[in-house]
């Protein structure tokens, strides 16, 4: 892996639109069974604007701003090699459906331990007003040659 | 949501099957062929096909989403994958998550998850924020 990618940040992503069918099937697969998450009258009985989206729903979003990463020119990362170390999600507010969301992905950490290498990408989530929704952040381990 | 440090606050058991992964492929976008062919994670060097850490993730959170009964309230939530989840094509896998008071202010509360498969926990310091406000 390049050393120079870190601190490099990246273009932000084309808006993702969140629709309620997504979240619900999205719920579904997470095996939510919480009423804001799939019903949107108990939703908006709870505040919401619309079904609110499972803890770990911006890994949708956040998967275009790895695909950068994963195809950065000079990045030299072996996409059969990496796996997941950490995920980690922190939010200023929920996502709901109806958000407009943008990802701008930048590499906060890179260390190299006996041979593998740790990636931190940290994707900085938007809303359409350009607000802070939520950060999500992975560190990717590399494998390196056995 | 009255709760003490060392409380367990939820406690339940996930049957994972080959269909709750393809359904988590379709779901979240990740078509890992590691995930449903075993062929393909036979040939990188694994026993077969392995549960998304994210799917594992996902549902681990759920019975705190449960407890609280309002998703929006999880400020924050990490884990550490440390141990892969393999899912049998006819036997699946059974995942227990038990979820701990393990912090608690006026604001917040914090909630440690033990997440096991077969007797092994698979998530490290797995921990959510939940805003008491």
């Amino acid at each position: 892996m390049n050393p120079e990618l870190q601190g490099r940040v990246f273009a932000p992503t084309a808006p993702y639109l969140v629709g309620r069918e997504k979240i619900r099937e999205f719920a579904r697969a997470v095996f939510a069974t919480s009423p804001v998450n799939l019903d949107p009258d108990a939703a908006r009985a709870a505040g919401y604007a619309d079904v609110v989206a499972p803890p770990t729903f911006p890994v949708v979003v956040q998967e275009s701003t790895l695909a950068q990463l994963l195809a950065e020119p000079d990045g030299g990362i072996d996409f059969t090699r990496v796996v997941h170390g950490n995920q980690r999600f922190s939010y200023t507010r929920p996502i709901v459906a109806g958000d407009e969301l943008t990802a701008t992905l930048a590499v906060t950490d890179i260390k190299t331990l006996g041979g593998h290498s740790m990636v931190t990408a940290e994707s900085t989530i938007v809303d359409a007003t350009g607000a802070h929704v939520v950060t999500a952040i992975s560190t990717l381990v590399v494998r390196g040659d056995e | 949501m009255i709760a003490e440090i060392g409380e367990i606050v939820a406690e339940k058991t996930y049957a994972l099957t080959r269909d709750s992964l393809v359904r988590y492929a379709g779901a979240s976008g990740d078509f890992n062929p590691i995930h449903y062919r075993d062929d393909v994670a036979q040939g990188v060097g694994l026993p077969g096909v392995l549960a998304h850490g994210m799917l594992t993730m996902g549902f681990a959170i759920q019975p705190v989403a449960e407890w609280i009964g309002d998703s929006g309230k999880i400020l924050d939530y990490q884990v550490k994958f440390t141990r892969p989840v393999p899912v049998d094509a006819a036997d699946g896998a059974s995942v227990t998550v038990v979820a701990k008071v393990g912090a608690l202010t006026d604001a917040e509360i914090r909630i440690d998850l033990t997440v096991t498969f077969a007797d092994q926990t698979v998530l490290g310091k797995a921990q959510a924020l939940v805003s008491l406000a």
